[in-house]
């Protein structure tokens, strides 16, 4: 059940595409704070788990011609007891494992989620890897951030980029805090997907292709009125 | 691992429909919610599952063999343990749109809605009339009855509960469904399926109840403006199968904070002074070593599904279901991709109708080339079961492979809850659609939280991330 993603030509040979983004990682890596960074440039030290949004959309532009659309799915905590449903990897094009670059547990814990990923979500899957809260671990002169301490650092680039490597996944260390390699990251996920292999094939999701069920989508009148 | 909170407003055992959309509007509402499921999947007896899994509950193979092998890849079927579907004007597509959940499911018509009339070798299958004038061209009634067909429609339409003059002259409120038969001359025929494939009544009980007019009129209406609103037949459903729902409302709750635990055994229900007070349960994956995670925590309410509380529900009747793989459309469905066929009770002996639910891979439910077809009915022997659902085998044509267990109970709470802070939930019944299960959810909420359930701008104000 391989998707293929929405792509639209728009006149003047420019493209649209979309794609579902999905995001796993052990509890309190950083998962939301990455996407809060990536969607809105904001960052918040002392943010609760996660609350209140179906999913968020951010656009890349690639070039002149191509932009790209990411439907942006949060775990909304359900990863916290395994208890992810298979809606949540259903026609994900592409997903941001996140560990903490100070924990040297959760890398286990992510390497664990890309077998997952790899058991329950479309084979072209792209994986990106991303080693997060980069900032704890630099000190003020490599970052405008307040100064992080690299003792604190559990996880080596070296180790995480080799995983990476063998396992066919993208890799960046990033911080939310700071913004580092945020854009980056998402930027080489969106070169990564198959814009051209689609080719210009169908809108850009919006109208879907089942039915409406929004009530102004139908041609009905709603309350009393009756169609007998 | 966080530690499960020491209290929560409400605790949800069984991760079925009901329990799912309840969880959410209730974690929408600022409850806090621990949601919990025994099984390592969501839905409950309501999930969608995969071939495979399909061949081992039902165990019809000699051992050692591995028949799902031959249906292509497992994960490509979803298979509904409870075939039901959708009204499009119905509660379930409001709730579904209130709740914005819509965003994580995609919906496709069925693509025809059919009755029978007479029985096997004699039985003609035809479009259902979804309106005055489709009455005029059905094959299902002869000239004069097409006309008192379209006139009885018509009336159906116009007809206004406050307004007396819209009622035919009927003391609505007190006449039976009968009485109003009777009053446009219509046939037995034509009672028939207006009553069982319109009005969708599975028994033919509603004819002589007091005050059953208005109810079946409503009923009507929802039939016809269902249809009215995409064209095809009044019915929708979810690609990948029905067990999307639950976890649509599952990830609303968990959105709005709600915490979801599967593999997780309830050990005991705490009582206080003969309340629920809260559980002890362990969480455990199947083959984790280990004791698994035990722990305990308060609960205000516990709202369950009836496997949950086997001594506080009382069974009230058996459900026959046979799952059918087929490699061709259904006879006599257009060559559609999807159906559903009623079988009237009258037209072959029975007390209850006969139900057919058919699904595609138009509906990304099996590999190309197959169609899902599930017969169910309520059972009226207690022997010769399959005999039962036998008019509904018939008119499926070839069969490849046939699942069908022993009768389900149907189960129901024996007490409201309000006594003892448990709030149970009904089984999924017979009927053809979620009318009944919304019914329940909406009972369920009266019971637990003595307000009715408004869906109808449930979301607005609440969201704390604001979304593009």
């Amino acid at each position: 059940m391989a998707t293929r993603a929405p792509i639209a030509s728009r006149p003047g040979g420019s493209r649209f595409a979309q794609f579902k983004l999905v995001l796993l990682g052990e509890s309190a890596v950083g998962k939301s704070s990455l996407v809060l960074r990536f969607v809105k440039d904001q960052f918040d030290d002392y943010r609760e788990s996660t609350i209140g949004a179906a999913f968020l959309t951010q656009t890349i532009s690639l070039d002149d011609t191509t932009t790209v659309k990411f439907e942006i799915w949060d775990t909304a905590g359900q990863e916290r007891y395994k208890s992810l449903a298979p809606m949540y990897y259903r026609n994900a094009n592409c997903a941001v494992v996140v560990y903490d670059i100070t924990q040297a547990s959760s890398l286990d814990k992510a390497k664990a989620w890309v077998k997952e990923l790899q058991r329950q979500a479309n084979e072209n899957i792209i994986i990106a890897l991303a080693g997060n809260k980069l900032d704890l671990v630099q000190d003020s002169s490599s970052s405008d951030a307040p100064a992080g301490n690299p003792d604190k650092r559990a996880i080596s680039t070296a180790e995480a980029e080799a995983y990476a490597r063998e396992a066919g996944l993208l890799f960046f260390e990033t911080s939310a805090k700071t913004a580092e390699n945020v854009r980056e990251l998402f930027t080489a996920i969106a070169r990564k997907l198959p814009l051209d292999q689609a080719g210009p094939r169908g809108l850009p999701r919006g109208p879907r292709p089942g039915v409406d069920l929004r009530p102004e989508a139908a041609g009905t009148q709603g309350g009393g009125a009756c169609n007998c | 691992m966080d530690e499960i909170a020491p209290e929560y407003d409400v605790v949800v055992l069984g991760t079925g429909l009901t329990e799912c959309v309840l969880s959410g509007v209730l974690s929408v509402k600022g409850k806090k919610v621990l949601h919990i499921d025994r099984n390592d999947h969501y839905g409950g007896e309501a999930a969608s599952v995969n071939i495979e899994t399909l061949f081992k509950k039902y165990g019809n193979y000699n051992k050692g063999e591995e028949p799902w092998k031959k249906y292509g890849r497992v994960n490509d079927w979803n298979i509904d343990l409870i075939p039901k579907l959708l009204m499009s004007n119905g509660e379930l597509t409001n709730i579904l749109v209130s709740t914005d959940v819509t965003r994580y499911l995609e919906f496709k018509q069925i693509a025809g809605s059919y009755v029978q009339q007479g029985r096997s070798p004699k039985a003609t299958v035809a479009k259902v009339p979804s309106d005055a004038g489709e009455a005029l061209r059905s094959p299902l009634m002869g000239i004069f009855e097409k006309r008192r067909a379209k006139k009885f429609l018509e009336w159906v339409g116009a007809f206004n509960e406050d307004d007396p003059t819209t009622h035919a002259g009927l003391s609505i409120n007190t006449c039976v469904p009968r009485d109003v038969y009777d009053y446009f001359g219509l046939e037995p025929g034509t009672r028939d399926f207006i009553g069982h494939a319109m009005a969708l009544y599975h028994d033919d009980q509603y004819i002589r109840e007091k005050g059953a007019s208005l109810d079946m009129i409503q009923r009507i209406r929802l039939y016809v403006n269902s249809m009215a609103r995409y064209g095809k037949s009044p019915y929708i459903y979810p690609l990948y199968g029905l067990g999307e729902l639950p976890q649509g409302f599952a990830r609303l709750s968990a959105i709005y904070g709600g915490t979801y635990m599967l593999n997780t055994n309830i050990e005991e229900i705490i009582y206080e002074g003969g309340k629920a007070a809260g559980i002890r349960a362990t969480m455990k994956e199947r083959g984790e070593e280990g004791e698994g995670m035990k722990f305990t925590t308060k609960a205000k309410k516990i709202l369950g599904d009836p496997s949950y509380f086997p001594g506080k529900v009382q069974v009230v009747g058996h459900v026959l279901r046979a799952i059918c793989i087929l490699t061709h459309p259904v006879p006599n469905t257009d060559n559609g991709d999807s159906a559903q066929i009623i079988i009237p009770q009258s037209q072959v002996g029975r007390q209850n109708d006969i139900y057919i639910a058919i699904v595609s891979s138009a509906h990304n439910v099996c590999p190309k080339g197959y169609y899902i077809a599930i017969v169910s009915t309520i059972a009226e022997g207690d022997s010769n079961h399959h005999l039962e659902l036998q008019p509904g085998f018939e008119r499926l044509g070839k069969i490849e492979e046939k699942f069908m267990g022993p009768p389900i109970p149907l189960y129901k709470p024996l007490e409201s809850g309000v006594s003892d802070n448990i709030f149970i939930s009904n089984s999924y019944d017979a009927t053809s659609h979620f009318e009944t299960t919304t019914d329940d959810v909406r009972d369920i909420y009266r019971r637990a939280e003595g307000h009715e359930l408004v869906v109808e701008g449930l979301r607005e104000g609440t969201n704390l991330v604001q979304e593009e």
